[in-house]
C-alpha cells in the first residue's frame, strides 16, 4: 500500500470518530489522576482542562486553553480518546492542540470567546471539532463550519440540567416542524434559522441532525445524563458533576451505567443509591446576564 | 440450496458505538440479498439466545468490555454457538490478547493477539483502497483509531493486511475487521458474512 493512497482528515473520518463515541459519556477532567479515574468507571473520552466550568466561574477572568503540559499528560495516561477545549475563534488555539494530538477540539463557549463574529473554520483542520448550540439554526451554522459532532450547550458549571433540557427539546421540535414542511417552505425557514437550506433539507429527510448530537451543560446526576438520553441524544458530557460532587469514582460510574440503561428506571435507582452529595448547583434565574455562558458564539 | 432460506437473526451489541450503522447496513445487505431477516440491538444477556449470529460494532473497546461484565453478558457471548462480525472495538474485544492491556481480559474468542489504536490518534486515522481475498476489486477501508492484529494463531485466516499486520481476517465462522465495513457504503464484506451463515 501506498503512503499517499491513505487520506486523513476526511469529512467520514470525523464523523465516524464521533459516532463512536455514541452511548457514552464524555468526562471533564484536570489532571492525570482524574482522567484514570473517568476511564476505569467507563468513559469513552475525556475532556482535558485547567478547571472545571464551576471553578472557571468562581475564578472569573479570561479563561484560555489549558496548559499544554496539563493536555499531554492527560494524553499519556489514558488510552480512551482525549479532548480539549479551544476559545471560541481562536484558531491558533486551535492549531496548537491538533499539533499536541488532541483527539477532538471543543470550540467551547465554557472559555472566553477569542472572537465575537466568526467561529473557526473547522474545515482546515484534520482533528475534528465538536462545538455547542442552544438550537437547530445555531447547530446547522455549526456543522456548516465543519463541526462533525454538536452538542447541547446547557449552562456548564451550573449542575442545572434545565438548560440543556431547553436545547435539546428546542433542537428536536425544530427538526419535527421542518418535517412537516415542504421544500419551498423549509428554504424560507432556513433564511429564519441563519443557516444553509441544503443542511436543513437533508436534517428534514434524516429527521436527526446529520452530525451525532450529545447533551451537555449542566448534568449532575444519573438521572440528569438518562433523562437527555431518552429525550434522543447520542451521549452526554458531564463536566463538573463528576469532580465536583462528593464522591467522584461512585458518581462517574453510576452515570455511564445510567446512559447504558436509560430507559431502565430500577438501574437508574440501583446506581443512584448512596452516590453522597451531587454538586451543589445553581439556580439560572439568578444568574446575572454577563454570567451566562450559552449566549456566547450563535 | 433448495427451498426457502431461513430467518436470521442478527443482534447488534448496543452496550455503546456505532450501533445505528451497523443495523442499517446489516438490515440493507440482507434487503438486497432478498434474506428473511431481524436485525436486534443486543443489550441483554437473555436476548442472545436464538441468535444466528452477533455483531460488535466500532467504539471504546474498554467501555464496552465493561459494560459486558456488568450486565453479565460475559458467559453468554463466550459461550454463542452463533457466528461474530466484529470491526474495530468488537476486533480488540473477540482477541485472546490486547498488548499492553491489564485492566480486562478480552473475550478469546480468536486466537489472535491485537495492538489498540496501532495507526496512533485520530488524527492519523485513515481511508484506504485495500485489497480482500474473497472480493476482486479494492475495498475502500475506513480506519479510525485502528487496531491491527500482530499475531494470528492456527485456524486464523488473514483477509488484508497493511504491513504484514492483518486488518481483516476469518476464523470459521466468525469475521472480523480493524476497519469499518459499515461506514464505506459498500456492502460486500457484510455480503460475504451473511453468505457463511447457514
Amino acid at each position: 500500500m501506498k503512503l499517499e493512497d491513505l487520506r486523513h482528515g476526511t469529512v467520514l473520518l470525523k464523523r465516524g470518530f464521533a459516532s463512536m463515541q455514541k452511548g457514552g459519556v464524555i468526562m471533564d477532567v484536570v489532571n492525570a489522576e482524574q482522567a484514570k479515574i473517568a476511564e476505569e468507571a467507563g468513559a469513552v473520552a475525556v475532556m482535558a482542562l485547567e478547571r472545571v466550568p464551576a471553578d472557571i466561574r468562581k475564578a472569573g477572568g479570561v479563561a484560555r486553553m489549558a496548559d499544554p503540559n496539563k493536555v499531554i499528560e492527560i494524553m499519556e495516561t489514558v488510552s480512551i480518546p482525549v479532548m480539549a477545549k479551544t476559545r471560541i475563534g481562536h484558531f491558533v488555539e486551535a492549531q496548537v492542540l491538533e499539533s499536541l494530538g488532541v483527539d477532538m477540539i471543543d470550540e467551547s463557549e465554557v472559555l472566553t470567546p477569542a472572537d465575537e463574529e466568526y467561529h473557526i473554520d473547522k474545515k482546515k483542520f484534520t482533528v475534528p471539532f465538536v462545538c455547542g448550540a442552544r438550537n437547530l439554526g445555531e447547530a446547522l451554522r455549526r456543522i456548516d463550519e465543519g463541526a462533525a459532532m454538536i452538542r447541547t450547550k446547557g449552562e456548564a458549571g451550573t449542575g442545572n440540567v434545565v438548560e440543556a433540557v431547553r436545547h435539546m427539546r428546542a433542537i428536536t421540535s425544530e427538526i419535527r416542524r421542518l418535517q412537516g414542511m415542504d421544500e419551498t417552505e423549509m428554504v424560507q425557514r432556513a433564511r429564519e434559522i441563519e443557516a444553509p437550506a441544503p443542511l436543513v433539507i437533508e436534517t428534514a429527510a434524516l429527521g436527526r441532525l446529520p452530525v451525532v448530537n450529545f447533551s451537555a451543560g449542566g448534568i449532575a446526576t444519573p438521572s440528569d445524563a438518562a433523562m437527555m438520553m431518552q429525550m434522543g441524544c447520542d451521549g452526554v458530557f458531564v463536566g463538573s458533576g463528576i469532580f465536583k460532587s462528593g464522591s467522584p469514582e461512585l458518581m462517574a460510574k453510576a452515570i455511564v451505567e445510567a446512559v447504558n440503561h436509560y430507559d431502565e428506571p430500577a438501574v437508574i435507582a440501583e446506581v443512584s443509591k448512596g452516590l453522597g452529595e451531587a454538586m451543589r448547583g445553581l439556580d439560572i434565574h439568578l444568574l446575572a446576564p454577563e454570567e451566562v455562558l450559552q449566549t456566547r458564539g450563535r | 440450496m433448495a427451498g426457502k432460506p431461513s430467518l436470521f437473526r442478527i443482534g447488534i451489541l448496543a452496550l455503546q458505538g456505532n450501533v445505528t450503522e451497523h443495523i442499517d447496513a446489516f438490515t440493507h445487505a440482507c434487503r438486497i440479498q432478498d434474506i428473511p431477516h431481524e436485525i436486534l440491538p443486543l443489550r441483554k444477556k437473555e436476548e442472545i439466545t436464538g441468535l444466528t449470529a452477533i455483531a460488535i460494532p466500532g467504539g471504546e473497546s474498554t467501555t464496552i468490555a465493561r459494560l459486558i461484565d456488568k450486565n453479565g453478558m460475559r458467559d453468554a457471548m463466550v459461550h454463542f454457538s452463533g457466528s461474530y462480525f466484529a470491526t474495530c472495538a468488537g476486533l480488540v474485544l473477540l482477541a485472546s490478547e490486547i498488548i499492553g492491556e491489564e485492566r480486562y481480559t478480552p473475550l478469546g474468542i480468536l486466537d489472535i493477539s491485537v495492538s489498540r489504536n496501532a495507526f496512533g490518534r485520530q488524527k492519523d486515522s485513515f481511508e484506504s483502497d485495500i485489497n480482500v481475498q474473497g472480493l476482486d476489486t479494492p475495498f475502500h477501508a475506513v480506519f479510525i483509531r485502528a487496531p491491527v492484529v500482530i499475531r494470528t494463531g492456527s485456524h486464523i485466516q488473514v483477509l488484508a493486511a497493511i504491513d504484514s499486520m492483518a486488518v481483516a481476517l476469518q476464523a470459521g465462522k466468525h469475521m472480523a475487521f480493524a476497519f469499518h465495513p459499515e461506514l464505506s457504503g459498500d456492502l460486500r464484506l457484510h455480503s460475504l458474512f451473511l453468505s457463511t451463515l447457514s
